[in-house]
């Protein structure tokens, strides 16, 4: 049997099941531990942290996880790839360092930190040198929003993490990796495959894709029989078991719960799916209409067939700006008549808002419970309903504006509709909105680099 | 006979931007052909009409036995901006497996649809 090489997912998000990395390194032999913290947003929620205290700005919780399996990596060459450094991630290596120092095992990590893609200092100079980073969607100049720009990050791919693991290390963190690199690096790595050998690249971003979001391939969140899903509370995370040839199989450790079957993993396949044709990241353009997936045997589902075209000359970049403010509370109207009461609730509130001279960027009703998520589609939800949930938020610019809002709320309570309650929480709090602005930049003035230590 | 889509398809879905994406799965391989054929552009812009602001693009994944489709201006901005509960397009998924389809008896019955008379 040809070598296989065992990547794992242990976290799909900032916020995702802690006991997961552990379950990996101890369920049963892997290669490597991929843990997926960044979403759109957190950039700019690192920056705020590190703007107030220099030595934040990483994902936090990655220490605690590297803790779990510090024996793993130490004494059974288990090697943990992520992208937990966030805005910083040489304080997240330090931070690393003294948890391994402090349990004794100070000699036991290589860690590889991969910078370059934090591009926040350089903003105005890309500016300055023709780079207008337009917003992908909307197609306006940086320009507009530049004062309020936040954070900004480019999309790195898999080279400075295979750079990193040929220089030895047993850690890999980075910044802004895309979410699939993080598998696909490792893939690269062990079987040498050549920067423009794009059909097996794509294969390595594909199951980077399958494994990104942890259990939501292996029967997490997953609609297809879902009642008949064993064991969710013990659910199994995922398993890559990569071929040199590009194949792949999808698996999770025996004994554990959830499945691994030719639907969960095509749930996950589609998920934030764009042009399926033209999958594009820093190191190939995949093609999601290519992959063909076999049963291969219980909870595991082989994957072949993948093509990918040659990258592209750009990077994405993921810059967070200001944009105002929003609040967002809620009541809850009981039966009889609960969404009509809840209804009353809306039409007093904003006749209320229009009497104090207040208009906004956006004012948002919802009925949880009758139409919140399905609009009309969910049909009429009758006068028994037992309960219906009135959600209003606002949104705007002026904080006073938003701040008086939130004051408008509670006093339902006691001078609109009947039966409600569910108003413990009190006023809402006011948030700032940090917005994301996609971009493209040219390759060229992106620079990576690559520590060990 | 008139059959859900709930009934022959799954789907995920989830969020880029402002935009809503839904892929829809045939719950078997035969199904697909049926899928493609009923579930055109058209046919889902017109099921989201009023909830979504913009169009509706349409792939085909044969291989996949799916479609994707992307339903722009469907999140009030999206991530942040939003003041929707689904702000990340989560559930649009079973939004659109609400959709009811008309299909010949004959069919339905040749295609084994549940619910249908041989």
């Amino acid at each position: 049997m040809s070598r296989t090489v065992r990547v794992a997912g242990g976290q799909g998000f900032w916020g995702d099941w802690p006991e997961a990395p552990r379950r990996q390194v101890d369920g049963g032999p892997i290669d490597y531990l991929m843990l997926d913290y960044l979403a759109e947003v957190t950039m700019s929620i690192l920056q705020k942290q590190k703007e107030r205290d220099p030595a934040m700005g990483y994902a936090r919780d990655f220490v605690g996880a590297m803790e779990s399996v510090l024996t793993a990596v130490a004494d059974r060459g288990v090697k943990v790839i992520a992208n937990a450094g966030g805005v910083n991630p040489e304080a997240c290596a330090d931070a690393v360092q003294a948890m391994a120092a402090k349990a004794g095992r100070a000699g036991a990590l290589r860690i590889g930190v991969v910078t370059g893609d934090n591009l926040l200092p350089r903003i105005d100079e890309l500016l300055a040198s023709g780079h207008e980073l337009r917003n992908m969607d909307t197609g306006e100049p940086l320009s507009v929003v530049r004062d309020r720009v936040i954070a900004a990050n480019a999309y790195i791919g898999s080279t400075p993490i295979v750079e990193a693991l040929a220089k030895g290390a047993n850690v890999v963190i980075t910044g802004r990796s895309t979410d699939t690199a993080l598998t696909m690096a490792p893939l690269r790595h062990e079987f040498g495959w050549g920067a423009t050998e794009w059909d097996k690249l794509a294969a390595g971003i594909i199951a980077g894709h399958i494994i990104e979001c942890g259990a939501q391939c292996s029967g997490g969140n997953c609609l297809h029989d879902w009642r008949d899903i064993p064991n969710l509370a013990d659910i199994g995370y995922p398993i890559v078991e990569g071929s040199a040839d590009g194949t792949f199989v999808v698996t999770k450790h025996p004994g554990t719960g959830g499945r691994v079957s030719v639907p969960t993993v095509t749930e996950q396949l589609v998920y934030e799916m764009g042009d399926p044709h033209a999958y594009i990241t820093p190191d190939v353009v995949a093609n999601f209409a290519s992959i063909q997936l076999e049963d291969a045997g219980l909870d595991r589902v082989r994957v072949y067939g993948i093509t990918g075209a040659p990258a592209t000359d750009k990077l994405k970049v993921s810059i967070a700006y200001k944009s105002g403010y929003k609040a967002v509370g809620s009541l809850v109207y009981a039966w009889p008549d609960a969404l009509e009461k809840a209804q009353v609730a809306d039409r007093v509130l904003r006749e209320r808002l229009d009497r104090l001279g207040l208009t906004f960027e956006k004012v948002l009703g919802e009925f949880v419970g009758a139409s919140a998520t399905h609009g009309r589609l969910a049909g009429d939800a009758g006068r028994e309903a037992p309960e219906v949930q009135y959600r209003i938020g606002v949104r705007d610019a002026d904080r006073k504006k938003v701040e008086r809002f939130t004051r408008e709320i509670v006093p339902l309570v006691l001078n609109g509709p009947p039966s409600v309650t569910g108003f413990a929480g009190g006023r809402p709090k006011v948030e700032e909105i940090v917005a994301y602005w996609p971009a493209l930049v040219d390759k060229t003035v992106v620079r990576t680099a690559v520590e060990v230590r | 006979m008139r059959i859900r889509l709930m009934d022959i398809a799954h789907a995920r879905s989830g969020d880029k931007g402002d935009t809503a994406n839904v892929g829809v799965i045939a719950l078997r391989p035969e199904w697909y052909p049926l899928l493609a054929a009923q579930l055109t552009r058209d046919r889902v812009a017109q099921h989201f009409a009023g909830i979504i602001e913009g169009g509706v693009d349409r792939y085909e994944l044969p291989n996949l036995k799916a479609l994707n489709f992307l339903l722009h201006g469907a999140l009030d901005g999206g991530g942040t901006l939003s003041l929707k509960t689904d702000a990340q397009g989560k559930v649009f998924s079973t939004a659109l497996l609400r959709m009811e389809l008309d299909i010949p008896d004959a069919e339905a019955a040749a295609l084994g649809l549940p619910g249908a008379t041989t």
